[in-house]
């Protein structure tokens, strides 16, 4: 796998996006993964929305997002007095940082020294395993994939299938090297002992931290949606529960969450239901015989705020973390998700790391894209995702007077070569005389033009300038 | 986004040829063919003098103040009321759904909304509004399309090119695999992200290749330039065309068809 994938995504300039794209794209075991595997999601979302008026699903879900997202401020202060009505701690965190910290310290106050993880993207975010073993303190994952990657020393591929840039047979050798297992590509004996494996951490663990899907304000409802029931343990069998999540998760009331759990698991795997469902509601009432003590969520920022203060940004929070518009990614398909060198990989990456890491990192995320529109297009909730690329392209070399950019690390990507090529080429356009007389010219002397054009001659011809525009024939034509 | 429900004006007198900087430069073939088709349905074609480019590739690079110049130098040659036809999915989606963003809060923003209103992608203008009947004149052959990324999502013209082929009763359409995945050409991002892009197309041009035909059409010459610039630099058997110039040569009877 890509040699930065060891690392702690600390550690990864994303800066450095060429290099690793260029050895995916050379790796052909990596190409062959992602391409089996994006094209069985792909026909599983298809098949999976048969039947539905999809266009419909989608403007609901993307109108109760945009709900949700517009009460904001009062539905995460409805949330919290509800949370805390049922019994739930609330913690707010700034950044990853913050939140690493709110999570040790609940650690430390139980005296914990072991913690099981259910899949959280957020706690990748935070980069919660990584500071929890600094302080001491263990922290496993137990969801199939994210523990294959934990054990590999590498991170998520994909949001939703961490693991997906393995197949069988490395899987199979992994598990082998790290927990000694044969070496058996049948899948039901590697799951079976890694479940095995697991349920002695589970029964052990002190702490048990997972995400959140929905953070239902009206009730107080954290739902999470998973299929492999490590998220029911992780939240139930440990003593104290921690759930981390991004602010921009809560929506108002549970009818909303019925329309986003179908266009979630459809979008996300093409299953009409997952395995497991769960709505946690509080930590074990005193008749009841089990369940945890203690249950905290965590409401992280990172950034999310600022988002929110742009009106067309704020489309990015719309987000329920499918990773549809990753499997419909012609692009994330070639370089897999480790290329990008950031937490969320793919279109809803590109559009959403730059707030992250600054927009002078991440620089080249929104110009790794052809602008297909494929990702748009199977967004469940309706990200407008290319205008966006379009709006931090734009941010990126501080490329409109009428807008400015706010982006924080704007304008790092502006060269003024390239800038002075817009320039000149906006001149020129702008001057129909002058056009039509450089493309005359063009014409004419079309056997001098160069035969090697960059990166564009590497894999296909130059394009052949015609021997007359179609502005000469048509004014032949008027004549 | 697509337009929810598209609504189609009646069939004009006249429309604006609106050709764009690639036709204009590499395939005016591609466009005379376009004027042509159009002329052949009773439409009498406006080519404005002082047209250069829709602005496209400063937008997309992030160059919003010089794609708006060149923008703005486009509004001017449409005054009549007629319809604004082009031979491209891409500069049509540029015109039709981008120009509104793009002068929003600036003094030509009704009138770049009112001419957005009127851009019409040509195949689709062909088959929806001058509800053209082709007679096809060719031999028997068989050849692939692909759609444009910006034809199928901005423009929502994905099942028009296949009508038309449809109309051509020696014509066998074959679709290759994967057919709505994007062939990585997509402006500067080819030069910009150069393997990235040689890898998209590449397999495009493998599907286009394992159909058998040994002609493809599209919508855009973009695709166009790329895909059959990839299949000649690496001896492929399959060339392209605009399917403007396909549906010109088989249908126009002077025998210059080229199968």
């Amino acid at each position: 796998m890509s040699e930065t994938a060891q690392q702690s995504p600390h550690h990864i300039d994303v800066k450095e996006f060429h290099p690793r794209a260029r050895a995916a794209i050379h790796n052909p075991q990596i190409r062959q993964n992602f391409r089996k595997a994006m094209d069985g999601l792909m026909t599983k979302r298809k098949s999976a929305f048969e039947g539905w008026d999809l266009e419909t699903l989608r403007d609901l879900g993307a109108n109760i997002r945009l709900r949700a997202l517009a009460n904001l401020p009062d539905l995460l202060e409805q949330l919290e007095q509800k949370l805390t009505e049922n019994g739930i701690t609330v913690h707010w965190a700034a950044d990853g940082d913050e939140a690493c910290e709110i999570v040790r310290d609940i650690c430390v106050a139980r005296n914990a020294s072991s913690v099981i993880k259910g899949k959280s993207m957020v706690s990748e975010e935070m980069e919660l395993n990584h500071y929890l073993e600094e302080q001491g303190i263990e922290a496993l994952e137990s969801d199939l994939g994210e523990y294959i990657v934990q054990l590999a020393e590498e991170t998520p591929s994909h949001i939703i299938m961490p693991a997906i840039h393995k197949n069988t047979e490395e899987i199979s050798q992994l598990l082998h090297d790290k927990t000694g297992t044969d070496l058996s590509h049948d899948v039901e004996y590697l799951t079976a002992n890694a479940r095995l494996q697991l349920r002695e951490k589970f029964m052990n663990a002190d702490v048990g931290v997972s995400g959140v899907n929905f953070a239902v304000a009206e009730t107080g409802t954290l739902c999470l949606v998973e299929n492999e029931g490590n998220g029911r343990m992780t939240t139930t069998v440990p003593l104290c529960h921690i759930a981390v999540t991004g602010i921009e998760k809560v929506v108002p009331n549970l009818e909303d969450v019925t329309a986003l759990l179908a266009l979630l698991t459809r979008s996300a795997t093409g299953q009409h239901i997952t395995t497991y469902f769960n709505m946690i509601s509080g930590p074990r009432k005193a008749d009841e015989l089990d369940g945890p003590e203690e249950v905290h969520l965590v409401l992280v920022d990172n950034g999310r705020s600022t988002i929110y203060q742009d009106d067309e940004l704020l489309d990015t929070l719309r987000c329920i973390r499918c990773g549809a518009c990753m499997n419909h990614c012609p692009v994330y398909t070639r370089v897999g998700g480790h290329a990008y060198g950031t937490t969320y990989p793919g279109p809803i990456g590109k559009i959403l790391m730059p707030h992250m890491v600054g927009l002078d990192e991440g620089r080249h995320l929104p110009t790794a894209s052809s602008l297909c529109g494929a990702c748009g297009e199977v967004c469940p909730v309706k990200i407008p995702i290319p205008d966006l690329l379009v709006r931090l392209r734009q941010e990126s070399v501080d490329g409109d007077k009428l807008h400015p950019a706010k982006v924080r690390g704007h304008g790092a990507k502006r060269s003024s070569m390239e800038a002075m090529i817009w320039k000149g080429w906006s001149w020129m356009h702008a001057r129909p005389g002058m056009y039509r007389m450089g493309t005359s010219l063009g014409a004419r002397f079309r056997k001098l033009q160069p035969g090697k054009f960059g990166g564009w001659t590497r894999y296909r011809t130059a394009p052949k300038l015609a021997a007359r525009t179609l502005h000469e024939r048509m004014k032949e034509r008027s004549q | 986004m697509v337009d929810p429900i598209k609504v189609y004006p009646a069939k004009p007198p006249k429309v604006y040829f609106y050709g764009t900087c690639l036709v204009d430069m590499f395939y005016p073939d591609a466009g005379m063919a376009g004027i042509q088709l159009l002329e052949r349905e009773g439409v009498e074609v406006i080519y404005p003098e002082d047209q250069t480019c829709c602005g496209q590739p400063a937008y997309t690079s992030g160059y919003h103040d010089q794609a708006r110049a060149v923008a703005k130098a486009q509004l001017g040659l449409f005054p009549e009321d007629w319809p604004i036809v082009v031979p491209s999915g891409s500069c049509g989606g540029m015109m039709r759904k981008h120009y509104p963003a793009l002068f929003k809060d600036t003094a030509d923003e009704v009138k770049a909304a009112e001419i957005a209103g009127r851009v019409w992608e040509l195949t689709d203008f062909l088959v929806n509004v001058c509800h053209i009947r082709l007679d096809d004149l060719g031999e028997p052959t068989t050849v692939a399309m692909h759609t444009s990324c910006t034809a199928r999502r901005e423009m929502g013209v994905a099942e028009v090119g296949p009508k038309l082929l449809g109309q051509l009763k020696n014509v066998n359409l074959v679709e290759q695999v994967r057919a709505e995945e994007c062939c990585g050409f997509g402006g500067t991002f080819a030069v910009r992200h150069p393997e990235i892009s040689g890898a998209m197309v590449s397999e495009k041009v493998d599907t286009l290749v394992n159909t058998g035909a040994k002609e493809f059409v599209t919508t855009d010459c973009g695709c166009l330039m790329n895909i059959d610039g990839y299949a000649e630099k690496n001896h492929k058997p399959v060339t392209g065309q605009h399917i403007l110039s396909f549906l010109w040569e088989r249908t126009n009877g002077d025998g210059s068809k080229r199968s």
